[in-house]
């Protein structure tokens, strides 16, 4: 009787859905007790109402980005520790002995690892600096739709929770970070684990979507007066040609999830192994998706170091309108390079010789961007200063994954390599080197900005190193593994093989990253300690160059008292050169955007939605779903005109203590 | 005074500014979601022959029906047009008609396309059957799902310029409906022919 109604209520959901195995239940003690904790502590020093009021309902892009950065480091901690795992297991699994985890398990780990770090760890860093920095550098208050932003965050953070809610109820995919079918079909994995797999990264896609729009018009519709696009600075170019990537990318990710869905729910036959199914369709959409993904994520840390590097070697950066070309040149090409990632599906040799062609292109616009670095360190006052940094580990290593993967472009080679050690190597060269250090460098870079104190030099050089080392003790010997023939995802391995060696450096490797991970926070618990004497009282602690550095650290809510006027590029350096940071005489009011609880809710919905349709229980998706949709009724038909006004003398007060501060410094 | 007045000019414009601004952004949403159909039809394209011993489309697809849903789809965009145009001369009455008008030839549509979907499902042609009724299903039925928020927004509006009449706001969602629903005008275009016109010829 229970059964049944279990059945019929619960959907697939029973109490065998909770976690068995030791370390699962390790993980799902960990996360309920934390929670409980945290929870615990805001209701004990009474900050739920700020909470609520400062950020949960925020519709500032600034503290929308801080959330952003929150959410990704957490992750970056679980993901990290997923590759921890990975590693344990492979340096340990080998002949006669079993590794800590069983084979089912480590296939979660290792989809977890891939999902996690690309989509709520690369995707959140760089959505929480394209928010902390995009709408400052533009001369903007806000970006064009802060109601979306919010409600992008909030979707982001939903498919987070889903995702890390598998380790409490259920299982995760086991079927690797793009679940192909027919193993992600029904019959191969009867679980949840691919439908919280395709759930997370649902919800959370349709907000990266949103995003993609947002920053979009904000770029094309936001920029302050005489700022022609040919003057905006390059990381606000970075940011536009990856918007526009996501913009054109993220709906094939949407049908690619929902066709996998149907399938699984539905018993449709888009990717089964029979009844007219055709899985090589869905390998062909998710890398339709997953290659400009790629550049998505690379494009804006292009746009960063291009920042750090003319600022650090105070020189204007080389070469600019070769890199905005080149930026588009690689948005064009990414778009055409997809089946590079299956060359071995059989399509022939002209077919694989055009990609192959296509793949090796893309290097030329990137190594226009290197040059220009380059040369924009070529007689430059260069100051080594943390950012730069991880910008040279960047240049050396990105360089080595980006030969390999001119390498692999040749279809004949790809065939030998397809698959192994040596691309997993390749691709983390390219994505923990061009988009991780890019993100880590901005953060260091624009952390004063957004907190209005300067984070430890010392340690966060020790933190930089850190990851270069580790890097290279844990991938190069991935490259060597490759070649001898390791393929990816091993969870077990012969001993005669003589591979545990270099397994044995690889995981050396990661725990010499992790020491990194360590030093960054230690070098963040050291800075906010000794907060007072790293305060940055001018607004511009680093010389810099773009309108961000013309305002308060930490930036007022509205950004600009002031709506900036531009002539030139580097607008910000040639005030400096010239009239210095212009103070107004009469201030205004100012309209800012207004709190909603709306956001949050919608993405609460959408959790719940998702949590139906991942257990089968329909009943609460489609509750759920009205509940979405209604608030987005209630939102969008409401005569609110979602504004609050800063009066005029609060205006007046905050810049006038501001440029007294500024003068003083 | 007339500083008050100057401020109070430059907010208008200030709110002129942001509608064009949210028109554009729904220009590119619309872009996304050509991406989404597209990919649909590539998919549709790609199946389309796999129908695993099963019926094929010309075999299933009742023209004279298809016929009857295109014609209340291009009507419907048709006296969408109109509500605009009364709209732009702020005859409240009429553009409530014509959105009532609207409204109803698109349940027309969404009817017919309905009881097609249950007919087949109940001769045994459900989405089930084949990967090419999977991606039928999909495709058709995506935009059908569109037709249906087009629908609710249209009952929404409806309401709307009732209560509040032609403020800004409203002239703008009306705008932005009329877009989403042109659009899906287009899109149905696309389907009626690579669907059943070119599925009725096929041998």
């Amino acid at each position: 009787m229970m059964g049944l109604f279990a059945t019929a209520w619960l959907g697939r959901l029973t109490w065998d859905a909770f976690p068995h195995v030791l370390v699962t239940q390790a993980a799902a003690v960990g996360i309920v007790v934390g929670g409980l904790v945290v929870l615990a502590l805001i209701t004990y020093f009474g900050k739920w109402r700020w909470l609520w009021h400062e950020w949960l309902t925020t519709t500032n892009h600034k503290r929308i980005g801080v959330m952003y950065i929150i959410v990704a480091v957490l992750m970056l901690l679980r993901g990290g520790s997923d590759a921890l795992m990975m590693r344990l297991q492979q340096a340990t699994s080998v002949g006669a002995h079993a590794g800590p985890f069983s084979p089912d398990m480590f296939q979660q780990v290792f989809s977890a690892h891939g999902t996690i770090m690309i989509f709520f760890v690369a995707m959140g860093l760089m959505f929480g600096l394209i928010n902390l920095v995009l709408p400052q550098q533009l001369g903007s208050r806000d970006v064009a739709f802060p109601f979306m932003n919010a409600l992008s965050f909030w979707l982001f953070t939903a498919g987070m929770v889903l995702t890390n809610l598998s380790l409490v109820i259920g299982e995760f995919s086991a079927a690797g970070w793009l679940a192909y079918p027919p193993l992600s079909e029904l019959k191969y994995s009867p679980g949840v684990g691919v439908d919280y797999w395709i759930w997370s990264l649902q919800i959370a896609g349709i907000g990266s979507l949103m995003s993609g729009i947002n920053f979009m018009v904000t770029i094309l519709k936001n920029r302050c007066k005489g700022m022609t696009l040919m003057k905006m600075p390059v990381f606000a170019w970075s940011v536009f040609s990856s918007m526009s990537l996501v913009a054109f990318a993220f709906p094939i990710l949407t049908v690619a999830l929902t066709l996998l869905y149907f399938d699984r729910a539905f018993g449709m036959h888009f990717f089964t192994a029979g009844a007219g199914g055709n899985a090589m369709m869905y390998v062909n959409l998710i890398w339709a998706w997953g290659h400009p993904e790629v550049y998505i994520l690379v494009l804006p840390a292009f746009g960063i170091y291009s920042e750090i590097v003319a600022t650090y070697s105070r020189k204007r950066l080389f070469g600019y309108t070769s890199m905005v070309w080149a930026l588009w040149a690689i948005v064009f090409l990414s778009f055409t390079v997809w089946l590079h990632h299956f060359f071995t599906m059989g399509a022939g040799a002209d077919v694989n010789a055009v990609f192959g062609i296509a793949t090796m292109l893309i290097a030329i616009p990137t190594g226009v961007k290197i040059f220009n670095w380059l040369f924009t360190m070529y007689r430059g006052r260069i100051r080594f200063a943390s950012p730069m940094v991880w910008f040279m580990g960047f240049v050396f290593l990105f360089i080595s994954g980006g030969v390999t993967g001119v390498l692999m472009a040749v279809p004949p080679i790809d065939f030998q390599v397809h698959n192994s050690l040596f691309l997993v190597a390749h691709f983390h060269t390219m994505v923990v080197t061009g988009v991780v250090f890019g993100f880590m460098a901005g953060l260091t870079y624009w952390f004063p900005k957004i907190f209005g104190f300067r984070l430890h030099e010392g340690l966060g050089k020790i933190a930089a190193w850190c990851w270069i080392v580790g890097f290279v003790l844990a991938f190069f010997p991935l490259y060597i593994l490759g070649l001898m023939g390791a393929t990816r995802r091993l969870d077990h391995y012969s001993a005669s093989l003589g591979w545990q060696p270099l397994f044995i450096v690889a995981g050396v490797g990661v725990l010499v990253i992790a020491a990194g991970v360590f030093f960054q926070l230690l070098q963040l618990a050291v800075s906010i300690w000794q907060r007072n004497e790293r305060r940055d009282l001018t607004g511009d602690p680093w010389n810099g160059r773009t309108l961000e550095w013309a305002t308060a650290s930490p930036t007022q809510e509205y950004n600009f008292a002031v709506l900036p006027e531009v002539t030139t590029r580097d607008a910000f350096w040639e005030m400096k050169q010239t009239t210095g940071l212009p103070e107004a005489k009469a201030y205004h009011d100012i309209r800012v955007p207004k709190n909603s609880p709306h956001p949050i809710i919608i993405a609460g919905f959408a959790f719940l939605a998702g949590f139906g349709f991942i257990w089968h229980i329909w009943w609460l998706a489609a509750i759920a779903l009205v509940g979405v949709l209604a608030t987005i009724f209630t939102h969008t038909l409401s005569d609110d005109d979602g504004e609050r006004v800063i009066p005029a003398a609060e205006v007046a007060a905050t810049e006038r203590a501001w440029h007294a501060r500024r003068k003083a410094a | 005074m007339s500083e008050t007045l100057t401020a109070r000019q430059e907010l208008n414009v200030e709110r002129q500014v942001a509608d064009e601004r949210t028109l554009f952004g729904f220009w590119t949403y619309i872009m996304t979601d050509c991406v989404l159909f597209a990919s649909l039809f590539a998919t549709y394209a790609v199946l389309h022959d796999n129908t695993f011993g099963g019926p094929a489309g010309s075999k299933l697809f009742d023209l004279h029906s298809v016929l009857v849903e295109t014609l209340c789809l291009l009507t419907s965009s048709f006296t969408m047009g109109l509500a605009i145009l009364a709209a732009q001369k702020r005859l409240k009455s009429a553009v409530r008609l014509w959105l009532a008008v609207t409204f109803v030839l698109g349940a027309v549509f969404l009817c017919i396309e309905l009881s097609e979907f249950h007919h087949l499902a109940v001769t045994g042609n459900s989405w089930r059957r084949s990967g090419f009724l999977s991606a039928f299903f999909t495709l058709v039925g995506t935009h059908g799902l569109h037709i249906t928020v087009g629908l609710s927004w249209i009952v929404g509006m409806w309401l709307k310029i009732g209560r509040r009449g032609f403020t800004r706001a409203n002239v703008r969602r009306l705008t932005m409906l009329s877009l989403f629903w042109h659009f899906l005008d287009i899109v149905w275009i696309f389907i009626f022919t690579v669907v059943y016109l070119m599925g009725v010829a096929q041998v």
